[in-house]
Formats: structure tokens, sequence, C-alpha cells
């Protein structure tokens, strides 16, 4: 292979005179970092909401939170983020379409809520599953106590089911984190898009993907240690993780 | 490079089957003449430089320049036949799949810099462009002044998007530069103004303007970020017996007035498959280069 490796790219001044280049590549890792948190929170509070939804005895909320996940878990992500950034200013009213439009770091916010709420489909179908798994005496005697439906998820069902859950959530988390990599398509120029931008500039190709790599594989360690430390905390004595 | 060649040597010598003629050659050249084949990188909507017709067959300016390099190396290493595959390339591959020996030559709109000659060579330059901006009319942005706060948006990983953040903080004109993935992107954030204008080099905004809903609606700046910066076609590094044959056959086509004719027929005629007519006739400084081509990537050296 006729390659020139330079593993110093890193140290040299980027083109755009914002230090080094290994500089751009973790101000793509920072921005990957807050677009994934903010992400995973919407998807959570949303998740969590239509989870609930779907298992409510009332056919209407079945059938809202049956409408909500399939729209946003039957449309490719790329696609989705091309709708909200693009598509949906032109249809609403020209001037609130004009003002969004013009929000400063749109792409971000863009980014943040379009994953969100992509993952968020994903979470409300395991909440569901979760809820679903829990015998049903357990319902039954939270109603038998007196409980409101509001009491009966807030302290008998949603506790058991996030827990059942946190495995599958990891998994989520970790794709939330790998998702943010379609936001360049809406110029976010996140981790991915740095090693994009590295490679136009130096042609150091195989140097600027390798260390994003790295960067993404870091990245999801730090999550997958920080779920099972949670998993660890939050686990029941002889209840499916606890010992 | 070095040892590939005495490997085939070795071999050649050992086995006494290696095909006559090729012992001289190295790198590309035998690479050609063994295989019979040469592999061209292209573009998919580089347009008019290589890109896709209605057939999904490569055609454009770099294409029909790298057909004539492939009669030179023909002619150069006296073969009957030179069968010459297609292989598209994108902006992230193109490096990779030159390194590795897949493509031969990238016949593209690749801007030859001295960074980028670290890792790959160029021969000689085939155009020359500026880092303009295309803005609306209705926007009224006459001078690169005139952006001053205003969101301008660029393709990320660009000389474009450099020289914009360069004379951003130069002249101190607070714009909120928006990188964008491609292109075709950057253009929709003008065309649905989530950008004011759109900095690039003229010649693809010329040809995506030409290529829009509403060409009327925009103009490109008289204003430039950059002198003009070549293009070449690129080839592997260090492979000094292959370039020197296709920068004879590159030179050969521009000085003898070929060069010209191509021009005119991509940048001045109607071209498929839309029949847009770019109406770009040569610039000075591409007329006085194919005069004396030349494979600097200094944008000073091109007057």
């Amino acid at each position: 292979m006729n390659y020139n490796w330079n593993w110093g790219i890193f140290f040299q001044p980027n083109p755009m005179g914002t230090g080094t280049y290994l500089d751009m590549l973790l101000s793509g890792l920072w921005l990957t970092i807050k677009t994934a948190l903010l992400a995973w929170i919407i998807a959570l509070i949303c998740g969590s909401i239509v989870g609930v939804l779907r298992t409510l005895p009332s056919k209407t909320a079945e059938w809202i939170g049956f409408l909500y996940v399939e729209f946003f878990r039957n449309m490719p992500l790329l696609v989705q983020l091309f709708l909200w950034f693009f598509v949906l200013p032109e249809l609403l009213p020209r001037a609130i379409g004009l003002w969004l439009k013009q929000l400063p770091n749109a792409p971000f916010w863009t980014a943040a809520i379009g994953v969100g709420l992509f993952m968020s489909a994903r979470v409300a179908v395991q909440l569901a599953a979760g809820i679903s798994s829990l015998p049903r005496g357990q319902k039954q005697a939270a109603t038998a106590l007196g409980l409101t439906t509001v009491q009966t998820y807030r302290y008998v069902l949603l506790p058991m089911a996030f827990r059942i859950i946190l495995p599958p959530l990891t998994s989520e988390f970790l794709n939330t984190v790998k998702n943010t990599a379609v936001a360049i398509t809406i110029g976010l120029i996140e981790l991915t898009g740095q090693a994009r931008s590295m490679q136009e500039f130096s042609f150091q190709v195989f140097e600027a993907f390798t260390a994003a790599t790295l960067m993404y594989l870091l990245l999801n360690l730090v999550v997958v240690t920080a779920m099972r430390f949670l998993e660890r905390r939050v686990a029941i004595p002889g209840y499916i993780a606890g010992k | 490079m070095k040892r590939s060649y005495m490997i085939g040597l070795a071999l050649a010598g050992a086995l006494a089957a290696g095909p006559a003629g090729a012992q001289g050659l190295t790198g590309t050249l035998k690479n050609i003449k063994e295989t019979g084949t040469i592999t061209i990188g292209h573009r998919d909507s580089s347009i008019p430089f290589s890109y896709l017709d209605d057939n999904q067959k490569p055609i454009g300016y770099a294409m029909d320049i790298c057909m004539k390099i492939v009669d030179a190396i023909k002619k150069e290493l006296k073969l009957d036949k030179l069968e010459v595959k297609l292989n598209p390339v994108t902006s992230a591959t193109r490096i990779p799949l030159m390194a590795n020996g897949t493509i031969d030559l990238e016949c593209g709109s690749t801007t030859n810099n001295a960074e980028r000659q670290k890792q790959v060579w160029f021969t000689n330059t085939h155009f020359l462009t500026a880092s303009r901006y295309v803005s609306k009319k209705s926007s009224k942005i006459g001078k690169i002044d005139d952006l001053k706060g205003k969101s301008v948006v660029s393709t990320a990983g660009t000389t474009n998007i450099k020289q914009l953040t360069a004379a951003n903080a130069e002249r101190g004109l607070n714009i909120n530069i928006i990188p964008a993935k491609d292109h075709a992107e950057a253009f929709l954030m003008v065309e649905t103004d989530r950008a004011v204008a759109f900095v690039m080099d003229d010649i693809l905004l010329s040809s995506l303007v030409a290529g829009s809903k509403a060409p009327g609606d925009y103009v490109i700046s008289k204003d430039a970020f950059s002198k003009p910066e070549p293009y070449g076609i690129m080839l592997r590094k260090d492979d000094t017996a292959f370039k020197k044959v296709v920068d004879a056959a590159t030179a050969a086509i521009y000085t003898g007035g070929e060069g010209q004719k191509i021009y005119d027929k991509w940048f001045t005629q109607k071209i498929p498959p839309k029949g847009l007519n770019l109406a770009t006739p040569i610039s000075k400084e591409l007329k006085n280069e194919f005069a004396k081509p030349s494979d600097s990537p200094d944008p000073d050296s091109y007057k």
C-alpha cells in the first residue's frame, strides 16, 4: 500500500486555526457528548410517558402510544433529521419558519431533539414490555390497597419495570451516542464530522477515522461502566440482578 | 515500491515468465502493462468535471482529459488493447483507494495543495477556481462586507470554509459560519433561507445555480475570498515514471489546443443530462496555464 502514515498529524496545527488536529477531534467529541446526553434525556422522558400510555387500560391512550411509536421507529433516522431540519420550517407559517431557521445552533437542537424522539420510541416499547412482564398480581394488589392509577405506576409498576429494562436501556444509550453521527447530514460537525473534515484537510484518512473510532469506543465504555454501576446500585436483593 | 520492483525482477528472473517488455517498468506502469487494464476513479456529481449522466455512465471535463491520458499510456506502453475500468469514489474514499492501488488516476475536481501532496501527487492543473459566494438576489449582498453578522454556510473540510473562517476573523465580520455536509446540502441551506450565502469554488457554485429550480434568483459574487486555486488529476505518490507519462500527456493536450476544445465543450455549451449551460468562458489564468502547463499547488504561480 502506497500510504504515507503520519501519526504525528494530531499534534500539528489544523487549518481552521483552532489549535491542533487533536483539538479539532476533541471539540467534535464534546459536541457528540452534549448531543447524546440531551437526546438521551429527551428519549427517557418521552419514552417513559409513551411507554406508560401503551399499558394504560384506556383504548385511546393505547392508540396514541401505538401511533407515536410506529411514526418514530418506522422511518430512518437520517430521513427524520432531514425532515425536521429542512422540511418542517417550510410547512410552518413563513414568519415562524424564518424564526426557526435563524435560531443559533439550530443543527444542535434539531439533532438532539430528532435523535431523542427517534430513541424515545424504542425506550417506550421496552418500558411497555417491562411493565407487562410484571406479574398481574402486582397491579391488582396495588388496586386492592386503594392506590390510584398514578400511584400504582409511581410506587409499584415503574420502579420494578425500570429495573428490569436497565440492561436493554444501556444498549439504547449506546445507540443514542452512535446515532448522533447521523447529524452531520444537517451540518452538526460532531466527532464523525470533524474526522471527515480532518481527512479532507490533511488527506490522512486512516489516522482521522482510527482516532474517531477510539474516541467512540472510549465514550461508550464510559457509558457501559456507568450503567453497570447504576444497575448494581439500584438492584433489589433476591430479584433479577440483585444478589 | 522499490521492494515490489525487486521481487518482480527476482520472480521474472527465476521463472523467466515475466511478460516481455515489462521488466524495465515500475509501479503503476508495470501494473498496467501486465494486467492490460487501468482503473479510473470518478465522482458521481461533480458537474461538469466528473459525474453520472442519465445512463449512469461517468462523463465530464476531467473524464475526457483522463481518456486522452489513457490513450497516451496505451501508446507509451505499445499496447494493442487497454481496458479502462471505472470505479466511483467519494471525497472520503479517494485516498484509501488510491493508496491501496484500486484506482490509478482520480478524475474529478480535487484541489491540489501543498498539504495534500504529502499523500498523493497531481498532474498538470486542469482548472483554476477561486472561492466566491452565492446568495439570493433578493438579499442584496453585493460584497463580502455585506455578510456582516449574517449566517453563511460552507462545506465542512474544504479550503473554502478555512478561507471564510480566516476572513471572518481578519475583517471582524462576526459571521455565523454554518458547516454543511456536502455542496448540495449547503446550497439547500441558501435555497431555504437558513443561510444568506454559500462560500465555495465559483465553478461549483455556477453548476449548482444552473441546476437549481430558479437559476435567475441567485447571484455569484464578484468579490473572492482567495486567489484561483488549481484542480489536478490525482495519482500515486512517488511513482515518478507514471507521473512523467501522465504529465507529458496532459501537457500535450493543453498546449496543443485540445485542452481548449474540451474546455469549451463542457463549460460554454449545453451539457447532458439536463442541457445545462454553465456559460463560463476560459479564464485568463487558465489560458496561461494551458500555454505553460504546471502542477504547482501554489495559487501565486498562476497568473
